[in-house]
């Protein structure tokens, strides 16, 4: 089987890998890169646990094809925290407990930041539909919900008063 | 350590701290089972039976041996020839090693769809897969068969021609498919029924279910040319990986540790294993570590749900709402082993309720699906449904408040339990009372919105546990257990811990240590682990203030009795002393003059777990044109005992509650004629989603278990008990009728409420 150059761009760093054509975009990034946060639930799309950023829009990596990710931009859950600076959203679901496995987690955490990028102030209903895409099988979204929520008001204040 | 800390006088337990595995877990760098790799790795990968019945007579594998890339090829015959007596203890489940292998990799027949048959380990995963192609394995079709009834009749196709009814009062001639009955009476249940003011008789079914963790199993095993062997995986518990993967691939323990990964939810689905006897093999023929990990159709073609059932159930009351007997007949289908089935039901049944005649009878039923494994209070929920639904019928009949009749009939501390010893603290009434008055149950209803309640009971487990705690130089401390932690057992250690040694949580760093690190620990299941290895670890945290003490007395030149330990600090009172206190760093920087490390290893083995008991309020909202229930509200009231740390309290009865409704509404396995799993991915066995939901209110009712240093039962199962009933008396009142079959899928609710009218 031929092998692909790739060129992209990795959580802001250049990253160049061989890949097969057939090669998901999650299993380069776990397999190849060594980034193993974000994880594969499923395989086929119904999970969201595998949730990257592709040039700013929210995909399964598990459904890319590792040469779709030619000169493009990925961003995963290893580069949420900045700086060794946990993100809000991080912070709010370590300190509501809206994690239990955690499994779900970086792909919960990437959906929600796209979320409030897009919509800074969501309705639950929005958020809830926004999620729907991510499966939790420990928490029963509860806490999940109300941080992406908290952290959402949070972040409008934060701006108000910037 | 004795009597039951006040709430008053604690700092650090209940509180809400972040958990000390947090930031890892929000940031990607936790390690679970599939993301662990070693040099030189290779990629395993299975071949499955695409028969849900079949003799073998052949598997030919030389030619996927050839490929170039294939290092390893394993079949059954790679195994240890067991004992047919080996048996594991699993805590709630015990694990049949003869069974268990052949869930790995099939012996000479196949009995289910998606069977391991062989498996091959090569130097990528794209050379494994195509190695499979190449396998030659020739089968007899035999037919199969599905269902629970039948499984049963004369003429079905019989799976073991070993398996002779266990149980009977005489053990069978000819084999069948039914492994064991039970029976359990008291009083005279028929002549209660005939002199019942009401009686409810109903048929309840249930579907066979899938535990829906989101991790699929994964691990990596390496066996060195001296036969000494690490695997490294998520499961439910270290040493249970150990045990059954040393039995069947005929290893001695001390040649075999087993690393935990971080685990990605189990919920009883993680208390054994498919994959790492299949890697030890591998491993062990190429001389490489070799990865073997499930895909999610996989995971619900091989790995053992929740079995399905059928129930019949006649219960008797006074007018004045006094049950007096109960007749309860069920059959749980166990998949193509013996596997979890009717014990635990016959068991919780009618436990939560004084009934002075009853007669509950249950067997295990075989059939050509994957074998039956624990979910969360395995075998509870399905029978605490039906006898759920049918108070609630009852308390209709007599047009009395359903939980007003609960509180009529509810076991209190001292009834007698189903062992016929009589109840601890249990705090069912409480909890009746507690949800009796949550606004939520006066809350008034709109238009096509009914309300269910029900309530639930689990048993919960103590066992065998140990636990180390260990100071460093700088007085931080190390808790090790055996325990994996599924939910946030690492922050409810840690707290423990420290409230005892009477320091910061910070300062204190649970860890879960390998199976050659610690003592021998039962894994994390039943509702255990903040428990027992909870008990251990305030055990050892008291053993080890006791040390600190002494050591304290031995700098001061005084007597230990006359140092006491506050604050993280000892202070003298020897009469007249004027020491300043020494603080626990002070102590631990000494310990080179004073007598050496400061730790303590503590083993315990409980067997006083309370029952702990939920009460449920669930809303939906019935759309009367297709069929579609929503739930529009919800409340878990629970018996906790004492919550540690009451976010993961709550967030046990949350899930719990949402994989209940999704037991309700939506979840089933679904096969094809060929007996094939025809639903084998998260699309199409629909678990719910956060769309499909409201918030989850929860209310804890702490009556502290009376013997637990923090006063702590057993959390983590009862939830998905009451939620079957819950979801399925509130539609039933939204929809004027009753239903008795789950799952409440749209069509189903359609065409009840349009044959109605
Ligand atoms: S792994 Fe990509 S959606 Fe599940
Ligand atoms: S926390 Fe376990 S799946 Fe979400």
């Amino acid at each position: 089987m031929s092998t692909v150059h790739i060129h992209t761009t990795v959580n802001g760093d250049p990253v160049d890998f061989l890949s097969e054509p057939h090669t998901s975009l999650l299993n380069v990034l776990r397999d190849k890169l060594d980034l193993t946060g974000s994880k594969e639930g499923c395989g086929s799309g119904d999970c969201g646990a595998c949730s990257v950023m592709l040039d700013g829009e929210l995909v399964c990596s598990c459904l890319v094809l590792a040469p779709e990710a030619e000169g493009r931009r990925i961003e995963t859950i290893e580069g949420m925290a900045q700086e060794g600076q946990l993100h809000p959203l991080q912070q709010k679901f370590l300190d509501l407990g809206a994690l239990q496995c955690g499994f779900c987690t970086p792909g919960f955490l990437v959906a929600a930041k796209a979320l409030l990028e897009r919509n800074p102030d969501p309705t639950e209903e929005e958020t809830r539909y926004w999620l729907a895409g991510n499966l939790c099988r420990c928490t029963g979204y509860d806490k999940i919900i109300r941080a992406v929520m908290d952290t959402a008001a949070e972040m409008r204040q934060e701006r108000v008063s910037a | 350590m004795s009597g039951v800390l006040e709430k008053q006088e604690l700092k650090i337990v209940g509180t809400r701290p972040v958990r000390p595995d947090g930031a890892d877990k929000v940031t990607g760098k936790a390690v679970y089972g599939g993301d662990y790799h070693l040099p030189g790795m290779l990629w395993g990968a299975v071949l499955r039976s695409p028969h849900a019945h079949a003799k073998i007579i052949s598997i030919d594998t030389r030619k996927a041996a050839a490929l170039s890339g294939v290092k390893a090829v394993a079949t059954h015959s790679d195994f240890r020839e067991s004992d047919d007596s080996d048996e594991i203890n699993a805590g709630e489940t015990m694990i049949d090693i003869d069974a268990a292998a052949q869930m790995c990799l099939a012996k000479d027949k196949v009995f289910y769809d998606g069977q391991p048959v062989a498996a091959v380990a090569a130097t990528s995963a794209e050379i494994a897969a195509a190695a499979l192609d190449l396998i030659d394995v020739q089968y007899e079709v035999l037919p199969h068969v599905i269902e629970i009834e039948d499984a049963m009749r004369e003429d079905a196709p019989v799976l073991h021609d070993d398996m002779f009814t266990q149980g009977m009062p005489e053990t069978p001639k000819t084999a069948s498919n039914v492994s064991m009955r039970l029976e359990k009476i008291t009083g005279d249940a028929d002549a209660a029924l005939d002199d019942a003011d009401v009686v409810v008789t109903r048929r309840y079914t249930t579907q066979m279910v899938h535990q829906g963790y989101i991790e699929p199993q994964s691990c990596v095993a390496s066996v060195s040319a001296d036969g000494q062997a690490q695997i490294w995986c998520s499961s439910q518990g270290a040493f249970m990986v150990r045990s059954v993967a040393a039995a069947i691939t005929g290893m001695n323990l001390s040649d075999l540790r087993v690393v935990p990964l971080e685990i990605g939810g189990g919920f009883g689905g993680k208390t054994t294993i498919y994959l790492e006897p299949v890697a030890l093999v591998l491993s062990r023929k190429s001389g490489r570590p070799v990865k073997l990990a499930l895909s999610r159709d996989e995971v619900f073609r091989s790995t053992g749900p929740g079995p399905g059932t059928i129930m019949e159930l006649s219960l008797g009351a006074t007018k004045d709402g006094i049950l007096t007997a109960a007749v309860m007949d069920l059959k749980y289908q166990v998949g193509a082993f013996a596997g979890s089935g009717c014990g635990a039901g016959v068991m919780h049944a009618l436990g939560c309720y004084r009934i002075e005649n009853t007669r509950v009878t249950g067997c295990d039923v075989v059939s050509n699906m994957p074998s039956t494994n624990a979910y969360r209070a395995p075998s509870a929920p399905q029978a605490e449904f039906a006898v759920e639904c049918a108070m609630d019928e009852i308390a209709e009949q007599l047009g009395m408040d359903p939980i007003e009749l609960r509180e009529k009939n509810g076991v209190k501390p001292g009834d007698p339990s189903f062992s016929g010893a009589p109840l601890g603290q249990v705090a069912f009434m409480e909890t009746l009372a507690a949800a009796k008055s949550h606004p939520h149950y006066s809350a008034p209803l709109g238009p096509n919105q009914g309300r269910g309640i029900a309530a639930g009971w689990w048993v919960n487990h103590g066992g065998e546990s140990t636990v180390m705690v260990s100071i460093n130089e700088d007085g931080s401390a190390v808790v090790a257990t055996g325990n994996p932690d599924i939910g946030g057992s690492r922050a409810s250690m840690a707290m423990m811990a420290a409230e005892v040694l009477q320091i910061p949580m910070q300062k204190v760093r649970p860890i879960v240590a390998d199976t050659a690190s610690i003592g021998y620990s039962m894994l994390t299941g039943g509702s255990r682990t903040t428990f027992a290895t909870g008990r251990a670890v305030c055990e050892a945290s008291a053993e080890v203030v006791e040390i600190l003490k002494s050591r304290a007395a031995m700098m001061w030149g005084v007597e230990p009795d006359q140092v006491e330990w506050h604050d993280g600090e000892a202070r003298c009172t020897a009469p007249g002393s004027d020491e300043a206190p020494l603080g626990i760093k002070q102590i631990a920087s000494q310990t080179a003059k004073t007598g050496g490390p400061i730790n303590a290893e503590i083993v315990v083995n409980p067997h006083d777990a309370l029952p702990t008991y939920g009460v449920h309020i669930c809303d939906v909202e019935l759309d009367r044109e297709t069929g579609h229930v929503s739930v529009v509200r919800y409340t878990a009231v629970q018996d906790v005992g004492r919550a540690i740390h009451p976010s993961y309290v709550e967030g046990q009865a949350q899930g719990g509650a949402v994989q209940g409704i999704g037991w309700a509404l939506n979840e089933a396995y679904v096969f094809d004629a060929n007996g094939r799993m025809d639903n084998s991915g998260f699309l199409d066995y629909r678990m719910p989603v956060a769309s499909d939901l409201p918030m989850i209110d929860t209310l804890l009712v702490e009556v502290p278990h009376p013997t637990h240093p923090f006063g702590v039962k057993g959390v983590g199962e009862v939830p998905i008990v009451p939620p079957l009933a819950a979801v399925t008396n509130a539609v039933s009142h939204a929809a004027g009728m009753r239903f008795f079959d789950l799952p409440l899928t749209p069509d189903r609710v359609y065409a009840a409420i349009n044959s109605q009218s």
